[in-house]
């Protein structure tokens, strides 16, 4: 058995699996229960000023009969009394003294107002902080959440204003509702930052119902954009988690959101940098008992490999994310089809044929069977064939030695005295 | 197999018997299975058809919603792709070719068929447009599948087509031969109602060459059609046939599509001869009519059995008993005129023949009775070679010989297609390519009269 235990900015955990600040993680109830199954921590659900809802919160995106591919919701933070989840934090604390408890928070961007809060829920024993700069619903539109996450000064000065108060750490949680994540990240290293936390949601509209014209969600026929999220936002989130842990200047942990169903998912994100990983949309597809799965899989991962412990995974895979003037030219892979396992659907076929380099041809074997043969020298090695088959295993990317020297763009380039492409920042 | 037979088959309430066997899938399940789809390119299972169905299409049309164009899809290609998602032998063709059958499971393309020919029944749809008339005339003799998709085309190209149908009701085998559970009429009327929807007249009760002549159809009609079909089983040709308690498989199949379930076999006796599709719908209708044993005879064995396997699984499932390398000998009466016994005789396989199977040949002194109530013949269908022989047409014992190309007969004006032109050794008499040449015929016709290649869309 692996040593599961994580320390992210100081803060421990039993496990890297924690619950998203969000509608599981609204009351101590939901946290102990999730407790109970297994979960490592719960950030929960944002504690400020309490607000009123709608009715009609969320909507998902099916993709070919797949439920929640990506979720969306335009519910906004905590409805309940301040002193009623203090209480509630409070007696889960008691109860599972080993868990984690990270109390998200969300005020109006005054001194006065971040240190009133950071002191309440520190008097009952969280064991961190994660200030809320991503919302891009409902609270935005009152110059919270990600409204204040996408001004950089107004990153750094709120949490400035928390770590002044805080004796816990800080974790700031970023909107990727911007242009560059590693700009508001560097904000909140400069304002104090212990962590970071990625991504929240993404500014979204669910869908449009086609027979009746209203949005999905709509509360009585009038919509607004929600906040996306799921198994369909996961390449973005790991793209900031990667971009900022490769930052020299972003020299804090990274707790990982965006999309995380699974323990490979999780591993994924702890190898581009992240130490924690945050869960909501598949906890609230399937239940709190997925993450037993996720624990003994991880564990699993990491026995069959000999990692004594998770903390070894973390950031493994950051060195080996860079820009696209740091790419080797003369790499080159082409795809080769295992006729043994292809089942013949041709769909590699008319995928290259009609949209990439027309280099897969349909054959006849001499005694009349079908057979499809990748013309080599011209296959430009772009996977699309191997990514449309169906079947496991029916189409390697082969490497072909060029016989050549690696050469990035950055380095032909100068190497024929031109101006490299600027690097990343 | 008493216990399956309790749970299938009702004896309180014969009806419910006839109704059909398999549920429909339902929206859930067929979402999920047109999902499953691969939307191969090229696909398989298209060359499979033979009418050539543009399956994957068809699924994905499912997937995405669009059933109205799915059903469209479906009987563009096959005019009566309704009752062949019911009865085509889909592991031999479509499902038999599915890319995943090397490596998951083949796709339920019959259930899919049917479920978007369903939703185009159940939603009242009609899914095609007469042509601009031609001016053009045809008749076309005989509305069974071949008929059907030949007036279907004809309509669409513009052709004022006129159907005779012998029959109450066209569809033929679909709407009076194949039995209620697998393929219930309603199913066939509907085919039979988008035919007429391109102004195709169907002149029902109305046998060629006795309420109309041959000469008044070949003078008034620019082009004819003859899909005439089969006739009856023909006889055994042993003594007792006469007696009653036997039947002809197809009249007796006919007899539970068309009047109200009798329940004179109520725990009857029943042997069937023969093995063919036609002898298990006997022996399977006889199980539903409440029969207390059903078995069929047949003087070959396994092997040789020209039923379906599917077909075989089912008879076995509703407790049909088969007796291999039996022969009937000869039908014994009760005195009375009605069947006592049936003596039969054991056979061995012999040499091939003509067809490369090998020839029963008695055993000597094998003979042995059994007491049955009623005995169902169905050892294939005769000729209407005297219609034949009145249009003039050359034959070959009942098979119009026809040029393959065109499905025009020694007479130019006439045409053929179906089972009329089925000759021995030519594969199975199936539903769906008897659409398929109807389909053919129509284009052939077009394409002598105009020199156009075909464009119905």
């Amino acid at each position: 058995m692996a040593d599961l235990r994580i320390n992210l900015a100081g803060i421990e955990s039993p496990n890297p699996f924690w619950l998203a600040s969000a509608p599981p993680t609204n009351s101590g109830y939901q946290v102990q229960r999730a407790f109970e199954a297994g979960w490592g921590g719960a950030v929960w659900k944002t504690l400020g000023d309490p607000i009123l809802n709608v009715t009609s919160r969320f909507a998902a995106v099916s993709f070919n009969g797949q439920r929640v591919a990506g979720f969306n919701n335009i519910e906004l933070i905590t409805d309940r009394p301040l002193e009623v989840n203090l209480k509630e934090i409070y007696e889960t604390k008691k109860r599972f003294p080993n868990h984690t408890i990270i109390a998200s928070l969300m005020v109006e961007p005054s001194q006065e107002k971040w240190h009133e809060i950071v002191k309440k829920v520190e008097d009952v024993g969280v064991d961190g902080l994660e200030l809320n700069f991503g919302c891009p619903h409902g609270m935005a539109e009152r110059g919270m959440g990600s409204a204040s996450g996408q001004v950089p000064e107004l990153v750094e000065k709120q949490t400035y204003w928390a770590k002044e108060a805080a004796k816990t750490p800080v974790i700031v949680k970023l909107t990727p509702n911007i242009t560059d994540i590693t700009v508001t990240a560097e904000a909140a290293v400069k304002g104090g930052a212990d962590a970071i936390s990625m991504i929240n949601t993404i500014n979204s509209l669910a869908g449009v119902d086609i027979d009746s014209w209203n949005t999905i969600p709509h509360v009585g026929g009038i919509g607004a954009h929600g906040g996306y999220c799921g198994p369909a936002v996961k390449p973005i989130a790991l793209h900031m988690v990667g971009e900022c842990a490769r930052n020299p200047r972003i020299n804090i942990p990274i707790s990982g959101i965006g999309g995380i169903s699974n323990w490979k998912n999780a591993v994924e994100f702890l190898l581009m940098g992240a130490t924690s990983v945050q869960v909501c949309t598949a906890a609230m597809h399937h239940g709190f008992r997925i993450v037993e799965d996720m624990i003994e899989g991880l564990d699993h991962y990491l026995d069959e490999r000999g990692i004594a412990s998770v903390m070894d995974l973390v950031g493994k895979s950051v060195e080996k994310y860079s820009n696209w003037g740091d790419l080797d030219l003369n790499y080159k892979v082409v795809a080769q089809i295992n006729n043994d396992i292809c089942i013949n659907c041709n769909k590699c076929h008319i995928a290259c044929e009609d949209t990439s380099h027309q280099c897969i041809d349909m054959l006849k074997d001499p005694s009349g069977n079908s057979l499809l043969k990748v013309r080599e020298e011209d296959c430009v090695g772009c996977n699309l064939c191997a990514i449309v088959c169906p079947v496991d295993g029916a189409i390697d990317m082969i490497e072909i030695p060029s016989g050549l020297p690696p050469m990035t763009w950055n380095e032909r380039q100068a190497a024929l005295g031109v101006v490299s492409c600027e690097s990343n920042k | 197999m008493s216990n399956v037979n309790q749970v299938r088959i009702s004896v309180e309430n014969l009806s419910r018997n006839f109704q059909e066997v398999h549920p429909g899938l339902t929206k859930q399940e067929a979402m999920e299975e047109s999902n499953r789809c691969l939307y191969c390119y090229d696909a398989p299972c298209i060359t499979a058809c033979p009418t050539g169905i543009d399956i994957p299409t068809f699924i994905k049309k499912i997937a995405s919603g669009n059933v109205l164009g799915s059903a469209k899809t479906i009987m563009t290609a096959n005019p009566i792709g309704a009752s062949c998602a019911r009865v085509c032998p889909t592991e031999e063709l479509c499902e038999g070719a599915c890319v995943l059958n090397h490596s998951t499971k083949p796709i339920m393309i019959g259930n899919l068929q049917r479920y978007a020919t369903d939703w185009a029944i159940q939603n009242e749809q009609i899914l095609f447009q007469p042509g601009k008339k031609n001016g053009k005339t045809v008749a076309i003799i005989g509305g069974g599948p071949a008929g059907l998709a030949s007036a279907r085309e004809l309509g669409r190209l513009g052709y004022d087509v006129t159907i005779f149908e012998a029959e109450e009701k066209a569809g033929g085998l679909n709407t009076y031969g194949i039995v209620s559970f697998r393929l219930p009429k309603e199913i066939s009327y509907w085919e039979v109602k988008q035919v007429e929807s391109l102004h195709v007249r169907i002149r029902t009760n109305t046998r060629v060459g006795k309420d109309i002549s041959v000469e008044a159809i070949l003078e008034n009609y620019d082009i004819v059609v003859l899909a005439i079909g089969m006739s009856s089983v023909p006889d055994i040709g042993v003594s007792g046939e006469d007696l009653a308690g036997v039947y002809d498989a197809i009249e007796f199949v006919k007899e539970t599509k068309t009047k109200p379930i009798s329940n004179q076999f109520l725990k009857k006796r029943v042997a069937v001869i023969g093995a063919g599709n036609t002898a298990i719908d006997g022996a399977t209708c006889s199980v539903r009519l409440g029969a207390a044993n059903v078995k069929v005879l047949y003087r070959r064995t396994i092997e040789e059995m020209t039923a379906y396997e599917f077909e075989y699984e089912f008879a076995k499932q509703d407790g049909v008993e088969f007796r291999w390398l039996t022969a009937p000998k000869r039908i014994i009466g009760d005195g009375q005129g009605h069947v006592k016994e049936i003596e039969c005789i054991k056979m061995e396989l012999g040499e091939p023949g003509e067809d490369g199977r090998r020839r029963p040949v008695p055993i000597e002194g094998s003979e042995f009775t059994l007491e049955v109530d009623a005995v169902i013949k169905a050892i294939g269908q005769s000729r209407y070679v005297d219609l034949i022989e009145e249009f003039a047409l050359e034959h070959n014992g009942g098979v119009i010989k026809i040029d393959h190309n065109t499905f025009q007969t020694s007479n130019e004006k006439v045409f053929a297609c179906g089972d009329v032109i089925f000759g021995k050794g030519q594969g199975e008499a199936m539903v769906v390519s008897a659409a398929q040449q109807g389909k053919e015929t129509a284009h052939a016709i077009h394409k002598s009269l105009f020199h156009s290649v075909t464009e119905t869309s």
